[in-house]
Order: C-alpha cells, then structure tokens, then sequence
C-alpha cells in the first residue's frame, strides 16, 4: 500500500527540525483567556495581541455582545440549514440590508466565512469560455475559487498595471473577463493602484471584483475600502468582504449593484451547499457593521498606531513590507524561517503575539513577522510594542 | 530554418537568463525538476514568452506543460 501521506514527509521533516530547536510551535499557540481585543492570556502569560485583524475591536463591544446574546435567547443557537431552504431568518436578511446600507449597493449577500465568498462568486460568475486575470499575490480563497471553476487563468505581475493591460487586450474578442483584485494585500499590508487597475480593466470590457477584506472598516472615507479611497467604488462591479476582521465575528459577503446579482443564490454552490451561519453570529455582524459606519475617530486612531509603528520599527532597524504604512498591517520581513521563529518566540516571551507567516502564504519566499493594529491599542501598548521588538530583535541578533 | 525550429532558438534564448544553475536544456528538460524553477521564476518566463510571441498562456495551460519540448509544441499551436 502506498501511504498517502508520504507526500508531505518534507514539511514533517521540516517541522520536526524547527521543533527540535526547543522552539515554541507558532502554529500551536492556544490562547487560554481573552481579556480584550488587544489582550489575551498565553501559556499564563499576559500577551499583546498584534496579529489578529481586529482591525477596528469590535469582538468586546457592548452593544455587539448584546445583540448576539438576545439572537442566541430568541433564535437559538443554530439553523441547521442551508440559506436557500431553512437557513434565511430575520437575522440574515436585517445583516443583508446593514451591508447594503454601509457599501450603498443594491445587492448583498452573506457567506458562512470570507474564503466562501470568494470561492462561491469567482466559480460561479466566471465559466468555462471566460477569463479570470488576477494577481499573482491573491489569497488563497482566490486561487481556489478558480479552482473550484472552469474559467481560464490568466495571473498577472503584483499590482503591475502594465502587465494587467497587456493580458487584457490579448486576450480572444468576446471572451468574457473577470479581473479579481484586493484593496490590500494582506502579506506585506500594500494596497493596489484601483483607480489605474479599475480604470484599464473597464476600458478592455472587464468586469471588476475586489476583495476588501482587509480594508473595510477603517480605509475610504465612509470605510468602504481601498476602491472607496481611490474613488472608483462605482465602477467595481463585486466587493467581496469579511465578518472575521474588522466586523469582529465570522462569515463572508459579497455586494453589487448587478440588476441581475440575486440569481446567484441558487447557482452559487458554496452558498446552497452548507449551513447558514449561527442567528448570534449575524446578529452580532449586523450590529458591528451598523457601529462602523460612524467610527471616524476610531479610523484616525488606527491610522496613528500603523503610522507610529511603522516609523518606531524602521527606526529600531528591522525591515518593513511597504515605505510607507499603507494598511494596518505592517510586515516585519525575516532573513530566514529559523531567525523568524526564533523571534516571534523572543516576542511571545517579551508578551507580544504576532503572526508568523511564511511560503507558501508569503510572496518570494519570505518569511514575515506580520503584525496587524487595532483601533483599541492605546498610545501606551504601541509604546509597550516597540519595547519588545527592540529587546527581542536584539535578543536574537535581528538588529544590532 | 522551420518555424518550429525559430521557436525553439527563441525559447531557449529566453530560458537562459533565468538559468541560474547552467543547466543543459534540450526539448526533454523539465521546467520544475531540471531547471528548479518556483512560482515566481515561472511567471516571469511565462510574462516574457507571452511578450516574445503576443500570445497568452493561462494556468491551465501550464499545467499541462511539463517539458521545453511542450512549451514549444503549446506555442506552435497557439500561433498556428
């Protein structure tokens, strides 16, 4: 008998060296408490928490809570059911129009996670004769949803609105197009240039999605994201989004002002094919996304931590993702895995937890230290953070 | 020369400077396995061949060519 798991006997033995280092596992951690958004308990530890996408600390708002404990009273705690049988309640459709109210869009329509989102709507607008073009840095959930179709796919060079234009026109008259694009590009935390990419992709008869998973909340003037920022929100045709980052909870969405969008409920097999989510779930979700429409001072907030991070960082002498802080993720770039883990565990110690990142999630092999910033990190953490990276980068020789 | 043979000159022009290892390459070599090529170096190459020959060459394309010798026979019936 063949063994089926030979084929990952490279990343056991890889691991198996890390691990033998006496190294904390840093795709193991279990937080044991959760005081806040910014504070857990690990392995008895008081630890900041810097890499968790609560971008705007949502998960412990009063109001939220609230919601969601009166949804699990009143609707219980399940529906057992897909969306198109016995799995729509109130609480779905009151989530739908809070999305529809916060992006200004005709259509909206809730996932059970963001990845099916993605996965649903990319294999399903796109068919067999028609093109995906999209980015070679595109999340996972992105490159399955054209997996999961039969559409051709076409990447094209990271935010390269050359190479996205030159595939564009070479491709057959007549094909249908879908060029599929993130607000920021959640490894390095680096924005694409929309209003260019947007802009070439109308002009070649493409229609548009955007992925604004990790912008929603806190970039574009209302909070709707990079297209909203870069002014060409009108002209994306699907924005697909998140619940499990700024919203604070879990699921996914899609919206649009596609006169013909509420069709896909019944050909999107990742929508039909599973369980809606959980009445508290879309209750707490409605409840957030209504609170981050009027969330001005939290944004400024947000921008000041990713600002003074992002410039505290450089000056201690580590290497950053992007020049400038574009996103709430700043990205530490490590020479290598080992130097990488051995500093993420040095900042756990210190009482700091970041995400390790590294191939295949991260771009050209790289191994990252990625710290994501929330709206309720005070002056003082900010302060508190930089301390650690300073004691555990030299603590491990990443800077001198 | 043949076509096919102009395809082949130019084809191999293009894999020399990604060639880091100075490999020996014949129709037969193997992009993954000879050359050692990862995601990246596969689409530069990919980018500069799609501009040699005006031409686009999608993922499942890729999939499906393992050797020079495919690339090159995916290229004759591409331009054909």
């Amino acid at each position: 008998m063949t063994d089926l798991f030979s084929k990952f006997d490279p990343l056991i033995e890889q691991r198996e060296t890390l691990l033998e280092t006496g190294i904390t596992d840093p795709f193991n951690l279990v937080m044991e408490e959760v005081e806040s958004p910014t504070v857990a308990i690990c392995n008895g530890r008081r630890t900041i928490l810097l890499g968790t996408y609560n971008y705007m600390g949502m998960t412990f708002d009063p109001d939220v809570i609230a919601a969601g404990k009166r949804a699990l009273d009143e609707f219980g705690s399940g529906t057992t059911g897909s969306r198109v049988l016995n799995g729509t309640y109130g609480g779905h459709k009151a989530c739908e129009e809070a999305l529809k109210d916060f992006y200004a869009m005709d259509h909206a329509m809730v996932f059970s996670t963001g990845y099916q989102a993605n996965l649903g709507v990319i294999s399903t607008v796109a068919g067999k004769d028609d093109y995906i073009i999209l980015d070679i840095d595109s999340h996972a959930s992105i490159y399955d949803g054209c997996a999961l179709g039969n559409a051709q796919i076409v990447p094209f060079r990271h935010n390269d609105i050359e190479a996205l234009e030159k595939r564009l026109k070479r491709i057959p008259a007549g094909a249908g197009k879908l060029v599929v694009l993130e607000g920021v590009y959640s490894m390095l935390g680096d924005i694409a240039p929309l209003k260019e990419m947007v802009a070439v992709s109308k002009a070649n008869g493409a229609m548009v999605l955007v992925d604004e998973a990790h912008s929603m909340g806190f970039i574009g003037e209302n909070g709707r994201g990079v297209a909203e920022a870069q002014g060409v929100i009108d002209d994306v045709d699907f924005i697909i989004g998140t619940f499990s980052k700024s919203v604070g909870t879990v699921g996914g969405f899609c919206v649009s002002n596609h006169p013909k969008f509420e069709i896909l409920r019944l050909v999107c097999r990742p929508y039909v094919f599973t369980a809606s989510l959980p009445p508290s779930v879309v209750a707490t979700a409605a409840t957030s996304i209504r609170k981050l429409m009027d969330s001005a001072d939290k944004r400024a907030h947000l921008w000041e931590n990713s600002k003074r991070l992002h410039a505290g960082l450089r000056q201690l002498g580590f290497t950053l993702g992007t020049e400038e802080p574009q996103s709430a993720i700043i990205a530490v770039i490590m020479p290598d895995l080992e130097k990488g883990a051995a500093m993420w565990e040095a900042l756990l110690h210190e009482g700091l937890y970041v995400n390790l990142a590294r191939p295949p999630a991260t771009p050209a092999g790289m191994t990252l230290l990625r710290c994501s910033l929330c709206a309720l990190h005070s002056e003082e953490q900010v302060g508190e953070i930089l301390g650690m990276f300073a004691a555990a980068g030299r603590a491990t020789g990443c800077i001198s | 020369m043949s076509e096919r043979s102009q395809i082949i000159a130019k084809v191999l022009e293009l894999i020399e400077p990604f060639n880091k290892k100075g490999v020996e390459v014949s129709e037969a070599t193997r992009f993954a396995q000879d050359l050692e090529w990862d995601s990246l170096t596969v689409l530069d190459f990919v980018a500069n061949i799609e501009d040699e020959f005006d031409v686009i060459i999608t993922m499942n394309m890729q999939a499906e060519i393992e050797t020079v010798g495919q690339l090159v026979d995916a290229l004759e019936k591409l331009k054909a």
